[in-house]
């Protein structure tokens, strides 16, 4: 009976984004719906990273580099090859499907060293993938190199960005709740501790490095086949750490705490888009000012709805507490 | 084989500057234990600062008096700066986790690198040529003018004057006790807000001096030059052993001339990628660099 409700729900939003979709591309500007999916490509970024970052406490300052790995294969096979298959609707879904496990594949060689290396090091061994990863990607001519790679066909649309974004959230979602997801936590919260209590330490970090970056790609596949046109520099430095911002906003481990850290972070620049000039500046403001305030994030590690519940149910924590202080 | 003497001047002047900057990582690191992003934009500061004062001071004649006193004026300027980071971002975390720590410096690094996209704009400025270059010898084969002289001279006084102060002085010796175990150190009555402080100065002075080193041999200033050269440092610190002075020296030292060589063997675009598989091979096989000492994580 649960599973038909999950699956009746599943359809319901299936059916509304769709409904969405047509209705958002007849009445709403193009500016406005292009902020709107680049959100959307922004969420699933933020939620992958946040398994990494947020629920296994490993620093990871590369996501670019995947979301990079994902856009230029599947631009690779949509758009170099020639091949009509890859042409057609499903074949773009597949190209980027590939993307996406090829960045899983990535994921797993940058997880490796992760195993070794905790905190700053990791950080900076991360970052450094990124960059090769970029710089990589500049010096193959087939793909543009530095000219970038253009003509990609213009197939994602408002529809499958948030139907992805959904579905990252549900998966990601019940992987935390799943005991692998679990035992994933518990890594953050204590290596040494988690690794006593018989926890495979060394094959959650990987696991949670490869779905994460599985994710990433497929953002970068849609990323790449919404704009039509990537070149090495859209996955810099600068696009990881905008990443790390929109986990670090919305609270490290808290999975709806991430989208609403994607939406601050991609809506924010446009609607400061008057003080263009300061806009950078006070991005960074509002990240150490949020590190100074509020040290775990909006949301800290619990989700939107469980921050809400928990102040209904405080009273009769005191009633239960004032009880044992009669007793 | 002159190409390769070549390759290595040319390495050294580079790797000296890359050393210089590397120190400040390496001593924040050693005391309080987080990467110090800002850092390579106090860097950045310091260049900007050098432009200036070497424009307030046009009027002075003798070119080596013009150089000290931009030197010095830019060694001020980093110091301000980076005591007022050190004050307002990362004293109020000095007991929140390192995560935290991390993500603030990064904050700071982004708005210092915004800010001064928006002070000075993106276009490159070019730095005063304060000393006239003059090749020394050489002019087909071989060459060394008196630029890379001065930069690889005043990098090592430094780079000795630093090791002398950790070493043989009070100051030096509180230093290495805070970076030992900086709660103990604060129990036997060392005043460890202090020596963080310290520490900042010198490390912010010595990337003031690096940026006008820096400044006389590339003079193309830009706010976002801090961005590399900071990464590349760090990896030079991280190569010697983070929190060893003589490891970042050898390691700034290392990677100016690996860089060197690497272009010189035609493969240029992959300059800026060096830096990091150098890191992660170090790291995966001395994770703790070439003169540091890996601490065992107790339970």
């Amino acid at each position: 009976m649960n599973a038909l409700k999950q699956l009746g729900a599943f359809v319901l939003i299936v059916g509304a984004l769709f409904g969405l979709n047509l209705l958002l591309e007849e009445t709403i500007n193009p500016y406005v719906l292009r902020v709107v999916i680049n959100c959307g490509i922004a969420i699933i970024l933020a939620l992958s990273l946040n398994l990494v970052n947020g629920c296994a406490g490993q620093f990871s300052l590369g996501h670019a580099g995947f979301m990079g790995v994902g856009a230029y294969l599947s631009a690779f096979l949509t758009t170099v090859l020639q091949i009509p298959f890859f042409q057609s609707g499903p074949g773009v879904a597949v190209a980027i499907l590939a993307g996406g496990l090829a960045a899983a594949v990535a994921g797993y060689l940058v997880g490796l060293p992760s195993l070794r290396l905790r905190g700053d090091y990791l950080a900076i061994v991360t970052l450094g993938f990124g960059e090769i990863i970029r710089i990589t990607f500049l010096n193959i001519p087939e793909v543009g190199g530095a000219r970038g790679l253009p003509a990609i066909p213009r197939v994602s649309n408002f529809f499958w960005v948030y139907l992805i974004a959904t579905l990252t959230f549900i998966i990601l979602l019940r992987i935390v709740r799943s005991s692998a997801g679990r035992a994933i936590i518990s890594i953050r919260e204590n290596e040494i501790a988690a690794e006593s209590m018989g926890i495979n330490v060394a094959r959650y970090k990987i696991v949670a490095f490869v779905i994460s970056s599985f994710f990433a790609g497929i953002a970068g596949g849609l990323f790449a086949h919404y704009q039509g046109f990537i070149d090495p520099n859209t996955f810099n430095f600068t696009r990881s750490v905008e990443v790390v911002i929109m986990v670090v906003i919305g609270g490290m481990g808290s999975l709806s705490g991430s989208i609403i850290g994607a939406i601050i972070v991609s809506v924010l620049p446009e609607v400061l888009r008057g003080f263009s000039q300061y806009r950078l500046v006070i991005f960074p403001l509002v990240l150490i000012v949020v590190m100074l305030v509020r040290p775990h994030g909006l949301f800290g590690f619990q989700e939107v709805w469980q921050v809400f519940k928990k102040k209904r149910v405080e009273p009769k924590k005191n009633a239960v507490l004032n009880q044992a202080e009669v007793l | 084989m002159q190409s390769f003497i070549q390759n290595i001047i040319n390495g050294l002047a580079q790797g000296s500057v890359y050393a210089l900057v590397a120190l400040g990582y390496t001593m924040v690191y050693g005391v309080l234990q987080f990467i110090n992003f800002a850092h390579s934009d106090i860097f950045m500061l310091g260049a900007f600062a050098g432009i200036y004062v070497a424009a307030w001071f046009a009027g002075v004649n003798s070119s080596i008096l013009l150089t000290c006193i931009v030197m010095i004026g830019s060694m001020m300027f980093c110091t301000a700066v980076g005591l007022t980071v050190e004050r307002i971002a990362y004293r109020p975390l000095r007991k929140a986790p390192r995560l935290n720590v991390l993500i603030t410096a990064i904050g700071v690094s982004l708005f210092l690198e915004n800010l001064g996209q928006v002070v000075f704009g993106s276009d490159p400025r070019v730095f005063p040529a304060l000393i006239q270059t003059q090749s020394l010898f050489g002019e087909n084969d071989v060459s060394l003018n008196n630029i890379q002289v001065l930069v690889v001279v005043v990098s090592f006084v430094l780079m000795f004057t630093l090791q002398w102060i950790v070493k043989h002085t009070k100051l030096g010796n509180a230093m290495r006790a805070v970076s030992f175990d900086l709660e103990v150190a604060n129990l036997m009555g060392i005043p460890t807000d202090r020596i963080i402080m310290f520490t900042f100065i010198m490390g912010s002075s010595l990337a003031g001096v690096a940026s006008v080193l820096y400044g006389l041999s590339y003079p193309k200033i830009e706010p976002m030059m801090g961005v590399i050269l900071g990464i590349k440092a760090f990896v030079a610190a991280v190569f010697g052993g983070i929190g060893s002075i003589t490891g970042a020296a050898i390691g700034g030292i290392v990677l100016g001339l690996a860089e060197s060589f690497v272009v010189y063997y035609g493969l240029a675009s992959f300059r800026d990628a060096i830096a990091f598989g150098i890191l992660i091979l170090i790291l995966l096989f001395r994770p703790a660099g070439l003169f540091g000492v890996l601490r065992r994580e107790k339970v």
